[in-house]
């Protein structure tokens, strides 16, 4: 096992005060705009918040990409958090007068590729890790790329190429992320493509070392990723729902788009004061 | 054409560690293979999935290397447009995808093998250029100059394939993107071109020059962005101008030269060139498909006798 993650002091409890907070922020900012993937980012909040706050090192050496591009409000609010991403462009978020929109654009503070059409992250976090592992002299110490997908986005065959390509090419610095909550626009992933499960048996042929956890436990995130074997490309499969945090939007496909109106957005906090405390 | 571009980046790799060559299962010969040898940690070769040759350049370029996208035409722009576009136009990026054999070079592969839209196609994309050269001498110019540029963003390499004889000279005007060149100057009559093509506009230049003409040959290499007033200059100067080039109607250097004659008010004769919107089948040289398309020089001289 090498050591990778670059905080030893990532708390769980931290974390999900954190994304509590993140979720919250979200649900604000719907009230300005008709829609803004809200479910799509509560999904990931954990596997983003643990990926800035626990995996990566505070020097800025380690990359983020949210190849799944309508998951970027999990990334805008741990950017505002980080003081990467200015509270003006946040609150400016799908205006004429915002840099900011419903899918991250490279350029913008902390952003580092844009993305939104799916399938596209699995190939530039490649292209990435190559350079970071040439830059590095091929050392352990090359920089790190944490690339977050959803499932759906796998079914494209551009992610099963870079896949492939990952373990061509021996990418021990790449770390991608599966944000597994079983949907996509239209309806549940296991039931448009009924054989896109096993998801780890076929990772593992194509050369990836695999872990399924509970994405929403930051905890079991950090261990999995920072206990990898860490000699192949490592993919993380965490079992995510999709909404997760308000029970309303949970499973419930019409929220990969929607804003709540007033009334939703009430009942939206008060459930998650409720998990908070 | 393809082994100087290879030589010249082999040359430059030495000093500069930016240079990658991604390929999409093309064999590395020559000066390719040698690369590949010497720094075999970037020379990547994806196999048959173009879409990940185009995501992992851009990967490499968000980290501040300047790749090369190396595959025949239709594969290396039509097969991963999307990536093209968003990954290299949308973020901007220099990346330089390469296109051997552009045009209908591949003459006894077939349709899917020809690409006769590509510069419409690239030409569509914001932040695209477009660099087509005439032989090997231009395809070392310009691949100097991608390598060693300021900054700058995705450029379309449309490339020949082996064996394109020289046609630039010690009297052509000296190369620089985004200027059209004369390789020799005339007064009445000027026959414009780029790319591989440029040989029958060579040869159609011979002619009318023997005809007793006094014939400009210009080659526009640097198809986006387009030399706007270089090309209202050349109608400007000339009686006759003739466009000569192997892509569709559509979207090319014929049009555009019409559309600048029309902004000028040119009061020149413009003949234009292309190949035929249409899909041909039928196979042979290089010649017999561009002659399946109407392109030849005993047509365009026919043409241009009246």
């Amino acid at each position: 096992m090498i050591a990778k993650a670059g905080h030893n002091r990532f708390d769980p409890a931290e974390s999900r005060k954190r994304c509590m907070r993140y979720r919250k922020r979200i649900l604000d900012i719907s009230q300005t705009v008709s829609a803004l993937h809200a479910a799509g980012a509560f999904s990931c909040m954990e596997l983003t918040d643990t990926c800035y706050h626990g995996l990566m090192r505070p020097d800025g050496q380690d990359t983020f990409l949210m190849s799944k591009g309508h998951g970027c409000m999990a990334q805008y609010t741990v950017l505002e958090d980080i003081g990467v991403l200015p509270t003006a462009d946040l609150d400016a978020y799908c205006t004429a007068h915002g840099i900011l929109g419903a899918h991250p654009d490279y350029g913008n503070p902390g952003i580092e590729a844009s993305t939104g059409s799916l399938g596209h992250g699995m190939a530039m976090a490649v292209g990435m890790a190559v350079a970071e592992r040439n830059k590095a002299g091929g050392s352990a110490e090359a920089g790190m790329v944490y690339c977050i997908l959803s499932d759906g986005e796998i079914q494209e065959g551009s992610t099963w190429e870079a896949i492939m390509m990952a373990s061509t090419l021996g990418l021990t610095n790449l770390v991608a992320l599966v944000d597994n909550n079983d949907f996509q626009s239209l309806g549940r992933t296991s039931e448009t493509h009924p054989s896109f499960y096993p998801l780890d048996d076929k990772l593992e042929a194509f050369g990836w070392e695999t872990a399924e956890v509970n994405g929403h436990d930051a905890a079991a995130i950090y261990d999995a990723v920072a206990g990898r074997a860490g000699d192949k490309p490592f993919v993380l499969i965490a079992k995510t729902v999709k909404g997760r945090g308000v029970s309303y939007m949970e499973n419930v496909p019409i929220w990969h788009y929607r804003s709540p109106n007033a009334d939703e957005y009430h009942q939206a906090l008060a459930e998650l004061r409720e998990i908070a405390s | 054409m393809r082994n100087t571009f290879a030589e010249v980046l082999y040359g430059l790799a030495k000093d500069d560690p930016r240079i990658y060559i991604v390929v999409a299962d093309i064999s590395p010969a020559g000066s390719m293979g040698k690369f590949r040898e010497e720094f075999p940690e970037r020379f990547i070769n994806v196999g048959v999935a173009e879409q990940s040759m185009i995501g992992i350049c851009a990967g490499l370029a968000l980290k501040g290397m300047r790749p090369f996208a190396y595959t025949i035409a239709t594969f290396s722009l039509y097969r991963p447009f999307e990536f093209v576009r968003d990954d290299l136009g949308y973020q901007n990026l220099p990346v330089t995808v390469v296109g051997i054999g552009g045009g209908v070079i591949y003459s006894t592969l077939g349709g899917t093998h020809y690409a006769q839209e590509d510069i419409a196609i690239a030409g569509a994309i914001p932040n695209m250029s477009i660099i087509a050269p005439c032989d090997p001498v231009e395809a070392t110019e310009a691949t100097r100059w991608l390598v060693q540029r300021e900054g700058g963003g995705p450029v379309y390499f449309r490339f020949g394939k082996a064996g394109e004889p020289t046609l630039t000279g010690p009297d052509s005007d000296p190369w620089a993107f985004g200027k059209l060149r004369y390789l020799r100057r005339g007064e009445d009559v000027a026959v414009l071109s780029y790319g591989v093509i440029t040989k029958m506009a060579a040869q159609v230049a011979d002619a009318l020059t023997e005809d007793g003409h006094s014939v400009s040959l210009a080659v526009c290499h640097t198809l986006k962005p387009l030399d706007r007033d270089g090309i209202a200059d050349l109608l400007r100067r000339h009686k006759r101008v003739i466009v000569i080039e192997e892509h569709a109607p559509q979207g090319g250097l014929a049009p555009q030269t019409k559309q600048i004659a029309w902004d000028i008010r040119a009061e020149c004769v413009l003949d234009t060139f292309t190949l035929k919107d249409e899909f041909v089948h039928c196979y042979g040289s290089h010649e017999d498909i561009l002659a399946a398309h109407g392109l030849s020089v005993d047509r365009i001289l026919a043409t241009v006798r009246g």
